[in-house]
């Protein structure tokens, strides 16, 4: 255990040196992920600027601009840039044959990876993420009470599981396909809309936003803001909790599967 | 226990591949017909390989592009699964992939960088250290005799991609050897590099081999690595074995002539015509080079000693290269091309 520990820790600590390499880029593309925010509140304020009521199915422009910094920290979470190609890729060029060779679990270095990454984001995004915050504290109503803070906390943790076991599966279904870009986009394109990124999902009517508690896709973006809005009772935050970390157990299980039988199934390409 | 002393290193029965690969025609129209049916072919990379590695031997495949070599590292690193046939590597059966086999052995890919690519070297030599759960004195004590034999401690801090192929090389031989494997794949490691390069790489692993008495196996297009380095060399030509001995054994098995160079007297202003006697390669007067038939070499020299003057006589076996490459192109391909 003690030797898995320090290897996950060199793999940490490896992969943070490796993120800090291209300074430039790394800040830029930083920078780059709060264009959204501003171009979703300037949507927003349009869309209910034009219409005849200031809110929609009970949202005002302060509760969707909360609701929008919420969900972009969330997908900070959810979100996995370059997890499925980078997979995809290496099987395809045959550089996945170095993790074959080394015994070492390349899930389990994938996500020690993957969260040095999200960390020095994290780290990079503090700064600007509480200058946006506070700009626009005046849409929150406070912190909400510790037990809420604690949920929030909880489902912000299974939004990164579901997020990375989802896009490894993806990566690794490449050993069957190759390529999987466009299995990629229709993912991304069903997530933009089924998650709550392109708009809450309260605005929908109540039979289709019940049906999308038992999809996966709400749980890394719209449930943690609804979490933290405590636009839900205790009740459903906890089932909501449950239905979310049993997608996380799927997507780690179909990431396990996916790799065992796509490594049975590998020719080793590239020379 | 004595069972296990005897044991060879690598145990290979039957070992047999084949791939299905998709065979697309050319033009649009093709490739949309493609989207709903789609022709394969069965490719036989590998087709019932056998043979036996014993502990410290160096041994090297020969092959033309394509022949299954590479396929065949792959086969016993663990890298891919065979269609068929079992093979074992120092007691393990490698597609099983158990951990107490991958810290016993190492691949090298001349083509393939193991590193990361934009830390400098020492940070990969490090990680491995931790996957390979190599003691620190131990990793300590290996790490700076690698790095003196190969001559690269002042890069140790530059980013791997500012390296040279040459240099980059030995990188990653010290990465493969940190963990001091019983069994080393080499998979091409002088690709692409110059003689000189070319040349340290091959002195350091005769020199390792010869010291540590690990078990090589090395696939290489360069004669002079495998001359440099191997003492037994098996010979694979679309995916099957057509030679398994000495280097000097296939000129003897394959190299079916000699070439007899005979030097005639200076001033000789009609050479006599050779070519009742062999093949007449080369004239350059007053000198002929000619093939002969093995067997036939004494009775030939003979004749012409009794009938023409001559002042020097050579007789040399045809360069390595020739006898090789004329086994490679006789090998036939009993189905489909084999391919790595």
């Amino acid at each position: 255990m003690t030797g898995r520990l320090t290897l996950w820790w060199m793999i940490f600590r490896i992969s943070l040196s490796e993120r800090l390499v291209y300074r430039g880029d790394f800040i830029l593309s930083t920078l780059i992920r709060f264009m959204p925010i501003i171009t979703q509140v300037l949507l927003w304020t349009a869309v209910i600027g034009a219409g005849e009521s200031d809110n929609i199915k009970g949202m005002d422009i302060g509760d969707i601009v909360a609701y929008y910094l919420l969900v972009t920290v969330a997908r900070a979470f959810s979100s996995m840039p370059g997890l499925t190609h980078g997979i995809a890729g290496e099987i395809r060029d045959g550089q996945i044959k170095k993790y074959l060779i080394q015994p070492i679990d390349l899930i389990g270095f994938l996500l020690a990876k993957r969260i040095a990454h999200k960390l020095v984001y994290y780290m990079m995004a503090t700064i600007p993420f509480g200058i946006v915050f506070f700009l626009f504290r005046d849409y929150f109503d406070g912190w909400p009470p510790m037990h809420v803070m604690l949920a929030y906390i909880a489902s912000l943790g299974l939004a990164f599981c579901i997020g990375f076991f989802l896009e490894a599966t993806f990566g690794f279904i490449a050993f069957w396909w190759l390529e999987v870009t466009s299995l990629m986009f229709m993912y991304m394109l069903m997530n933009f809309f089924f998650s709550g990124h392109m708009f809450p999902l309260d605005f929908l009517p109540d039979w289709l936003r019940n049906g999308f508690d038992c999809l996966p896709f709400q749980y890394m973006a719209y449930f943690p803001c609804a979490v933290f809005l405590e636009r839900m009772t205790w009740e459903q935050t906890i089932n909501g909790l449950w239905i979310g970390f049993a997608w996380a157990v799927f997507f780690f299980i179909t990431t396990q599967l996916s790799f065992r039988f796509g490594v049975r199934r590998y020719s080793g390409f590239g020379g | 226990m004595d069972c296990l002393k005897t044991m060879p290193t690598i145990e290979v029965n039957n070992l047999t591949k084949t791939y299905r690969v998709y065979q697309k025609k050319e033009g649009l129209m093709q490739a949309i017909r493609g989207l709903g049916k789609r022709e394969y072919k069965q490719v036989q990379a590998v087709r019932g390989i056998n043979m036996q590695v014993e502990q410290g031997e160096f041994v090297a495949f020969l092959g033309p592009n394509g022949a299954g070599k590479t396929t065949t590292l792959k086969l016993l690193s663990g890298v891919i699964t065979p269609t068929d046939g079992t093979a074992t590597v120092l007691g393990h059966v490698p597609w099983q992939r158990e951990d107490n086999y991958r810290r016993r052995f190492a691949l090298v890919m001349g083509q393939k960088n193991q590193l990361w690519w934009d830390l400098p070297a020492q940070e990969s030599f490090r990680l491995h250290q931790k996957i390979y759960r190599v003691p620190e004195e131990q990793f300590d004590a290996t790490h700076d005799e690698l790095v003196d034999l190969l001559g690269v401690r002042k890069l140790l801090g530059q980013p791997v991609r500012e390296l040279s192929l040459g240099e980059r090389m030995k990188m990653e031989l010290i990465a493969a050897l940190l963990h001091s494997p019983d069994v080393l794949f080499l998979d091409e490691p002088t690709i692409g590099l110059d003689v000189v390069a070319q040349h340290n790489i091959q002195k350091f692993l005769k020199h390792y081999q010869q010291e540590r008495k690990i078990t090589i196996l090395l696939t290489s297009h360069y004669m002079k690595d495998i001359t440099a380095l191997c003492q037994r060399v098996v010979i694979i030509a679309n995916g099957q074995m057509h030679y398994d001995g000495s280097l000097s054994g296939i000129i003897d098995e394959f190299g079916g002539h000699k070439n007899l160079t005979l030097q005639f007297p200076e001033g000789i202003e009609n050479l006599p015509d050779l070519a009742m006697y062999g093949k007449v390669l080369e004239v350059q007067t007053p000198r002929v080079k000619l093939q002969v038939q093995r067997s036939e070499v004494g009775q030939v020299l003979a004749s012409i000693l009794s009938v023409h003057p001559v002042d020097d006589i050579s007789v040399e076996d045809p360069p390595l290269e020739e006898v090789i490459a004329n086994v490679f192109s006789t090998a036939t391909d009993p189905g489909e091309d084999a391919s790595a």
